[in-house]
């Protein structure tokens, strides 16, 4: 396609490079520098998509972020849905297409890069424009940690969609010398392509950066593709500059229909002409500026139409120098045209309300209706606003600490004005901080505004008729007869006009539709705007993808994995792994043709009637040392530890002040000063806070520390009546017999001059030993094990096994059997609470009648009748009927199972239990509903296997 | 993400912290002695007031430390923190 529209020369585009891209399947060209819609409008394209509900043909209306319209999805190189063509920059090779409101995201996962960045400064500057280089160059030459962000491809801000000129020169050579100034400060961060989107507490902002999304397909693949900023700034200084609002009218969304700034910028940014002839519709002078660019560029202006009475002298004589018609006191009533705009309906105004209407011919139609300054920052902020009856906008109303606006964002209209206000904005960021010394750099001149009359503001044109096609948000397709509708159902919250119309909710977050949505609804109520408000600015600014967002916390990075000394080893074995917290833990070691149940069937089988391994690492280890360890253990486990002989075990439970168990364990005493506390693996963590909380916060007078040591020691569970040829074989020189190596007491011995700790603690009821050592040297005594094994057929086995094993004991595991509101009397546990102890965290609350009620939930164990169904874990149990169908809804509840397996030593399925009364009903039956059945069971005694406990000694 | 002031580290974001609940109730002196009442008070009950209240927090990601903080519910400001061992500070 021909570039037809482009200027001859001019803009800030590379002309000597042109790019190739598709767009709707069409073959275009475009230049380096230009925008997706830049290209397009080159080439005379406006039409970009059909809207979402009504169909009608859209185009692009404005040159950046504030454009409602112009919607469309990537779909070369990597698809990429609800892109903005204002803000995807041009590159070779780019194919899209235009949305109709709603994308399509890619079925293939993102394999680009994602990553985070912080950033610690004394002042932030969110904006690269006049006002916002100001700023930073004043903080910049005081010697201040500056952040500079701005969002679009170079500084410059407005100044890269004008021709002024500072200090008599192009005001981009005063952009480009002040971008070197702050690259020589070596405090300065500055980055562009970069969106401060978010403003959250304590000058805490989230920024994105697009590093290589403007190099396509041609981005190099191990650099991040966006980079998520988290910038903490003492100071921030929002100069993110102001949105050209437009004028509702009828037909007012016909492509060709653009706000007055966003041709001006297509035109001296990017050398395009956005049609050929235009009619310029304003209410403000910012807007005779576009039609007089726009004539000197060759577009035929046919009429300036001034909807204030009079036009201001300096730019009527502009426009009489170019052959351009002014006619003040005029509105556009609505538009003409097939798909584009071909016609604009001028009228004059008269008391508010527009006369009889004559058609002008043009294919583009510029609007302004004045400007709003970016305040979303300083809104975030809970910044209040007001409305400026002079300037017709919104501005802050109030100072906030740390977060100061600056330039139009403040509501400062001229170049020479944003300078000042940058600089004074700056200095006054200085001076709370008092960093270096407020420097006053000198600013450039700009050339004299001219002279010109304040804005009139108007929010819209009457069309005579309902508004239904007056539309106030493009892309939701929302009208003045949506406002209507929703001011006469009685709704005065604009946040609740904004959900009902939906006006402000789509990609642009209102951009152009938020304040007017504000204004047409005061107006239709006849209350001032002020008592309107706007609704809340919520981050983010601008869309931010969630990959974004999540930068590398995904896939296996997503969440940290902890695993063993002997994690190798296990995956060498073919284990398959369950996650345990963070934790990596072997779940069962099929072996060829196994599923789980047999697997965990031969591995409890193995282990009962030979010998077992398990990798027990992941328990928590708690080193507590001190003159008052046993003090504090004292007050901390229901039973009493100060006992405990040095070389000796001894089981614990642990109960939060309300009496629940909140875990269990078992305490190895290494010293009259020093125990080692193990913890289950879930509950490590929360032990150590647990117990660091009462020591620091409540007994601060105990001499005790407390020190994690989990991942130091691998711990290695040997169990099974073999264990003792397995251990003795392996440590020659520890007396492994019952004599002299009793139950619950430890050994300390070497292996190969590497310290190892041997403990007789069962988690099985089998004869078991713990094997601890460094983990530094876990891999190999673990495989020494092994071997050792190897003549009794030693059987590595998971955590399902662990589980089967314990649980035909009756041992909970806290947090499965246990709910947080389990005492230990619940878990038949009344030998594990002391009763010499005066007092320990718990103890009271025993004695609460809550606490005494006998029909409390009891650890129990189930059998199903049958002998073959397996309870589902979490199963309700309910009332025992005669008839054995349930009885009438609300079914009485007895409780739950809590964990259920299918035994190999019973040779049948068993559960545990929480049942109300348990221990009272032993013997009874009751019921299980398992999908549409009632399946009966036979409450036992918790303990179903060696319930004498011979087989602990071998 | 607020910045909260640690008595020990400085300022540290928010998500380091791990937040403790009311602070000055002290583990009674003898429970034994409390009726049923007054040891409910003690474990379950707890001032929630709109304003400044007088919390305990943790620095659970940094040094691990308790420390107290006068907070305003209401802002989430923190207008003062102090150690555990040091009285409620008096804030004009």
């Amino acid at each position: 396609m021909s570039s037809s529209f482009r200027t001859p020369d001019g803009g800030r585009i590379d002309r000597s490079t042109t790019l190739e891209f598709v767009f709707d399947g069409q073959s275009y060209a475009g230049h380096a520098g230009d925008t997706l819609a830049s290209a397009l409008l080159a080439s005379g394209r406006h039409s970009i998509a059909t809207s979402v509900k009504l169909g009608r043909p859209r185009g692009i209306a404005a040159a950046w972020a504030e454009d409602p319209s112009g919607l469309v999805q990537i779909e070369e190189p990597f698809p990429e849905p609800m892109l903005l063509a204002t803000t995807v920059e041009l590159y070779d090779g780019l194919a899209a297409h235009g949305l109709p409101g709603q994308g399509r995201l890619a079925d293939v996962p993102d394999s680009a890069r994602y990553d985070a960045m912080h950033a610690h400064v004394d002042v932030l500057v969110v904006g690269a424009g006049p006002a916002g280089l100001a700023a930073a160059l004043t903080a910049a030459r005081a010697g201040a940690r500056v952040a500079l962000v701005d969002e679009q491809a170079e500084a410059g801000g407005a100044l890269l969609g004008s021709d002024d000129r500072l200090d008599g020169s192009p005001a981009a050579d005063w952009v480009a010398s002040a971008v070197v100034e702050l690259a020589a400060h070596p405090e300065v961060l500055h980055l562009q392509r970069t969106t401060a989107f978010g403003l959250y507490d304590d000058g805490f902002v989230l920024a994105l950066q697009r590093r290589t999304d403007h190099l396509g397909g041609a981005a190099p693949r191990h650099e991040a593709r966006q980079r998520v900023w988290r910038i903490r700034a003492r100071q921030i200084v929002v100069a993110a500059g102001a949105h050209e609002r437009p004028v509702v009218f009828a037909d007012n969304d016909r492509p060709g229909i653009m706000l007055a700034g966003g041709a001006r910028t297509f035109l001296h940014r990017y050398g395009v002409r956005a049609g050929s002839e235009a009619v310029v519709f304003t209410t403000n002078d910012s807007a005779y500026a576009a039609a007089v660019d726009l004539a000197d560029a060759g577009v035929r202006v046919a009429a300036v139409v001034d909807a204030r009475p009079e036009a201001p002298g300096h730019w009527l004589a502009a426009c009489a120098d170019r052959g351009i018609p002014v006619r003040s006191g005029s509105v556009v009533t609505g538009t003409d045209g097939d798909e584009r705009v071909a016609a604009a309906h001028v009228a004059p105004l008269a008391d508010g309300r527009p006369g009889d209407a004559e058609p002008i011919a043009c294919d583009l139609l510029l609007v302004s209706g004045g400007w709003n300054p970016a305040v979303h920052l300083f809104s975030q902020a809970r910044g209040t606003l007001r409305f400026d009856a002079a300037l017709g906008a919104f501005l802050p109303a109030e100072e906030l600490d740390g977060v100061a606006v600056a330039g139009s964002a403040a509501g400062v209209m001229d170049l020479a004005g944003c300078l000042a206000d940058g600089r004074r904005v700056g200095a006054a960021a200085l001076a709370a901080l008092a960093v270096g010394a407020p420097a006053e750099p000198a600013l450039p001149a700009a050339d004299d505004a001219p002279a010109g009359l304040g804005p009139m503001t108007l929010w819209r044109v009457p069309d005579g008729g309902d508004g239904s096609t007056s539309f106030v948000d493009l892309q939701r397709d929302a009208t003045v007869a949506d406002l209507a509708r929703a001011a006469g159902a009685g709704l005065r919250s604009m946040e609740h006009v904004k959900r009902f119309t939906t006006i402000g909710t789509a990609h642009d977050q209102g951009k152009t539709s938020g304040v007017l949505a504000s204004g047409i609804t005061a107006e239709l109520l006849g209350i001032p705007i002020q008592a309107t408000g706007t609704t809340t600015f919520r981050p983010p600014y601008t869309p931010v993808a969630f990959a974004a967002l999540a930068g590398r916390d995904r896939g296996r990075l997503f969440d940290p994995e902890r695993t063993t000394a002997v994690h190798d080893w296990h995956v060498a074995e073919g284990a398959v792994f369950e996650d345990v917290g963070q934790w990596k833990r072997p779940r069962y070691y099929p072996r060829a043709g196994e599923d789980m149940e047999a697997a965990v069937l031969r591995e409890c089988a193995a282990t009962r009637s030979g010998v077992g391994i398990l990798d027990g690492s992941t328990l928590g280890k708690i080193d507590v040392q001190g003159p008052d360890a046993a003090v504090l253990l004292d007050r901390l486990y229901t039973n009493l530890m100060s006992s405990l002989k040095v070389g000796s075990v001894r089981y614990g439970v642990m109960c939060g002040v309300d009496g629940m168990v909140i875990d269990d364990g078992t305490v190895l005493r290494l010293a009259e000063d020093r125990f080692l506390v193990l913890t289950t693996t879930g509950g490590a963590a929360k032990i150590l806070d647990w117990m660091e909380e009462w020591v620091q916060t409540e007994w601060p007078e105990l001499r005790v520390h407390l020190a994690s040591v989990t991942e130091q020691w691998s711990t290695f569970p040997v169990v099974g009546p073999r264990s003792r040829d397995v251990i003795g074989a392996v440590f020659g020189d520890v007396d492994v017999s019952n004599e002299a190596f009793p139950f619950m007491t430890w050994r300390d011995t070497t292996l190969g001059g590497v310290p190892v700790r041997l403990a007789r603690i069962s988690f099985s009821g089998e004869l078991a030993y713990e094997v601890y050592v460094s983990s530094w040297y876990a891999l190999a005594v673990w495989e020494r094990l092994v071997e050792a094994g190897r003549p009794h057929g030693i059987t590595p086995y998971g955590t399902e096994t662990m589980h089967v094993l314990r649980a035909e004991k009756g041992y909970p595991i806290i947090g499965q059997d246990t709910d947080g509101t389990v005492t230990p009397h619940d878990l038949g546990m009344a030998w594990a609470v002391s009763k010499k102890k005066p007092d320990f965290v718990g103890k009271r609350s025993f004695s609460r009648p809550a606490n005494q009620n006998p029909l409390r939930k009891q650890l129990v164990g189930l059998l199903p009748v049958d002998r073959e169904t397996v309870l589902p874990e979490g199963s309700q149990i309910v009332e025992f009927r005669d008839d054995g169908r349930l009885p009438a809804p609300p079914v009485p509840m007895l409780g739950h199972v809590t964990s259920s397996y299918r035994s190999a030593e019973l040779g049948r399925p068993f559960a545990l239990a929480l049942v109300k009364g348990g221990r009272a009903r032993i013997g009874d039956t009751v019921h299980v509903p398992v999908g549409g059945t009632l399946v009966p069971v036979e409450v036992t005694g918790s303990v179903l296997v060696d319930p004498e406990g011979a087989r602990r000694d071998g | 993400m607020q910045l909260i002031e640690c008595p020990w580290c400085g300022p540290r974001e928010e998500v380091e912290f791990h937040y403790g609940g009311q602070a000055h109730v002290a583990y009674p002196e003898d429970p034994a002695a409390l009726d049923d009442e007054q040891w409910a008070h003690y474990v379950f009950y707890r001032d929630n007031p709109k304003g400044r209240f007088a919390e305990r927090w943790s620095h659970a990601a940094g040094c691990r430390r308790w420390f107290n903080a006068v907070r305003d519910t209401a802002t989430y400001r923190f207008e003062s923190v102090y150690h555990p061992d040091q009285p409620k500070p008096v804030i004009p």
